[in-house]
């Protein structure tokens, strides 16, 4: 169907599997890796303009510079698998179909970052996957290449799985150190930054999994082959998810910046009973969403999504058609907000709970029309204004609906009033003003 | 009853404690396992592994109540968790959820009589390309239709 060969869900049947993975020149990137000096690979990886897969789009080659190189603590590497934002489903594709390559990226990290421990943090939810990638862990242990001395280079290094226990929070990258330590999950006050003070206060790295899946052939061919996949300014290929009312849901690895309607009708084969769209989520359900008449010509990358006020994130593209109820999806994430917020700081708590009430009410016929413009102040009250980015990804889909949906907001509020009579002057005045 | 690990956890514990640094590290590791052997976290359990590790009470209730996959309270032997977040909710994952539960005549957060089924609404499980679905235990359920629901628990039912 295109001519792009993917880079990481590669069409070899039982890939999974060590021996297969090794046969197709598996480790080898690795093994080129451990001979070359760990400078040079953080600045291949530069050269190749690999951005964070976990949502920030954060430049991977320059967080891996920010490691302390002397230092006499011990540095980590953790793999964020968390995978919980809504319409994200991704990193679980890896660990099912190529987890080799996740590990091999995660050793020639740890190689070029002087790090003796990874931990590969899952979703307690992902119980099948995480028993997928422990094979893969325990097979490439068999194999020599996880462990003591690895290969005889002298370089050791250990990965171990740390299962969640449901708390989407735990994705971000603080508290996801706080839930290895054993802690709740509280995002940390930033600075101190991972790099410097991290779990345990040591040194420590956040990386996605599919962002650490793309380093072998990185290495293997060059940043600068890397470089020129797909988007310049955002290069590689993307796990693009699709869910929703679509013919042919799924993950689908393409270059980055691949034209969403090629997405949603060539790689989806469209709408579900060919309808029409009405809205799109492009990248998880934190990400400020498009209106139809933004699908056209558009390029899925974090660069062409920004010219439209959104973001990539992590790729997951929600397609809702034309008889969905705006009002209903966006109070469905704003419950899912309200429900996964930690609860640290009080524009996020508090923010939530009002947002779901409004939303609430206005779907429930119950609204005013100044439930809109409130609606609108709280979540710009939450934005900016917390200790993590929750509180942004709580706010943006709320706030970006209501820019672009506004007619679905105002018509439940004008339609259906169903404004509960408490006291016959009220219910008097109400049928006069009719 | 007393609260105690079978030989099994505890060579489980052993493990998940030499895999981090501190002790206290272990405290989720710690409290799955007790899940796994009790099947819900009760404030004797939670006692024990205080005594365990030596980390105090009050962390770990913490810690249990913030992570909504600990159950603090007994569910069924087959815990039904139906996705209603946007791409399952699209797909029909509310119907999923009255269809289970006119059929097994429980609500939201209640258990079958006989202690077969709990019947959540659960958050994004991260499959939203085959939804709806629902987790059944520590397992997926996906492309769910009401002819597969009826087979997955008369399945279950006969188990
Ligand atoms: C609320 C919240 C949830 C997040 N969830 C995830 C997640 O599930 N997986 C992930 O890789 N990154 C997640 N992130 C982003 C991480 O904080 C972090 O930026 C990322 O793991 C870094 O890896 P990368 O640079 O390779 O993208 C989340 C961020 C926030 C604010
Ligand atoms: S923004 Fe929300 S989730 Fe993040 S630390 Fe504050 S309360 Fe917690």
């Amino acid at each position: 169907m295109s001519d792009f060969q993917p880079i990481i869900l590669k069409d070899i049947p039982d890939f999974h599997k060590i021996e297969v993975y090794m046969k197709n020149g598996g480790y080898g990137a690795f093994k080129k890796a451990l001979k070359m000096k760990p400078e040079d690979i953080i600045d291949e990886v530069k050269k190749s303009g690999l951005r964070g897969r976990g949502g920030a789009c954060f430049p991977t080659g320059m967080k891996w510079s920010f490691m302390p190189q002397k230092t006499e603590k011990p540095k980590y590497l953790c793999c964020n698998g968390d995978e919980s934002e809504p319409a994200s489903f991704k990193d679980r594709e890896i660990f099912e179909k190529n987890p080799h390559q996740f590990i091999e990226g995660t050793l020639i990290a740890c190689y070029a970052l002087g790090i003796k421990t990874a931990y590969v943090y899952i979703r307690g939810e992902y119980y099948p996957w995480i028993v997928m990638l422990q094979k893969a862990i325990d097979d490439a242990y068999a194999k020599g290449l996880i462990g003591k001395n690895i290969l005889k280079s002298g370089f050791s290094v250990d990965i171990y799985i740390h299962r969640g226990a449901g708390a989407y929070i735990c994705g971000e990258e603080t508290a996801l150190l706080n839930s290895i330590e054993g802690k709740r999950g509280l995002p940390r006050v930033k600075p101190p930054f991972p790099a410097n003070f991290g779990l345990w206060g040591c040194p420590t790295t956040i990386n996605n999994i599919e962002t650490l899946a793309n380093v072998p052939p990185i290495i293997e061919n060059g940043g600068e082959w890397f470089s020129k996949i797909g988007e310049p300014k955002h290069p590689g290929s993307l796990l693009y998810g699709l869910s929703g009312h679509i013919n042919k849901p799924g993950i689908y690895e393409l270059p980055s910046g691949t034209l969403l309607s090629d997405l949603i009708y060539k790689y989806g084969e469209g709408v579900k009973d060919n309808k029409k769209i009405k809205m799109i989520i492009p990248g998880g359900s934190s990400m400020p969403p498009l209106t139809a008449d933004e699908i056209d010509g558009l390029k899925m990358d974090n660069e062409h999504l920004k010219a439209v006020n959104s973001f990539i994130g992590t790729g997951g593209i929600v397609v809702m058609n034309e008889d969905t109820d705006i009002v209903k999806v966006i109070k469905r994430i704003a419950q899912f907000y309200y429900h996964e917020s930690c609860g640290q700081c009080t524009p996020c708590r508090e923010g939530c709970g009002w947002m779901l009430r409004i939303l609430k009410r206005i779907d429930d016929g119950m609204g005013r029309q100044a439930d809109i413009d409130l609606l609108n102040d709280v979540a710009n009250n939450i934005e900016g204004n917390t200790i993590c980015a929750f509180g942004d990804a709580a706010a943006w889909p709320v706030k970006w609906a209501i820019k672009k949906f506004l007619p679905d907001f105002e018509q439940k509020v004008r339609e259906n009033v169903k404004i509960p009579i408490a006291n016959k002057v009220h219910a008097l005045r109400l049928v006069s003003l009719e | 009853m007393e609260i105690k690990f079978t030989e099994e956890s505890l060579k489980k514990l052993e493990e998940a404690k030499s895999r981090y640094p501190t002790n206290d590290a272990a405290l989720m590791s710690a409290l799955w396992i007790a899940q796994e052997q009790f099947g819900w976290i009760s404030n004797e359990i939670m006692l024990y592994i205080s005594s365990l590790l030596n980390v105090p009470f009050e962390r770990i209730l913490g810690v249990v109540e913030f992570y909504t996959m600990y159950n603090k309270q007994p569910v069924g032997k087959y815990h039904l968790q139906v996705c209603t977040n946007i791409s399952c909710m699209l797909c029909g994952g509310y119907d999923v959820v009255d269809y289970i539960s006119k059929k097994l005549n429980i609500g939201l957060g209640e258990t079958t009589p006989d202690g077969k089924f709990t019947l959540i609404e659960a958050e994004c499980l991260g499959s939203c390309g085959t939804a709806p679905m629902m987790q059944v235990n520590n397992y997926y359920e996906e492309n769910l239709t009401k002819e597969k629901i009826d087979s997955i628990l008369t399945k279950l039912s006969n188990s």
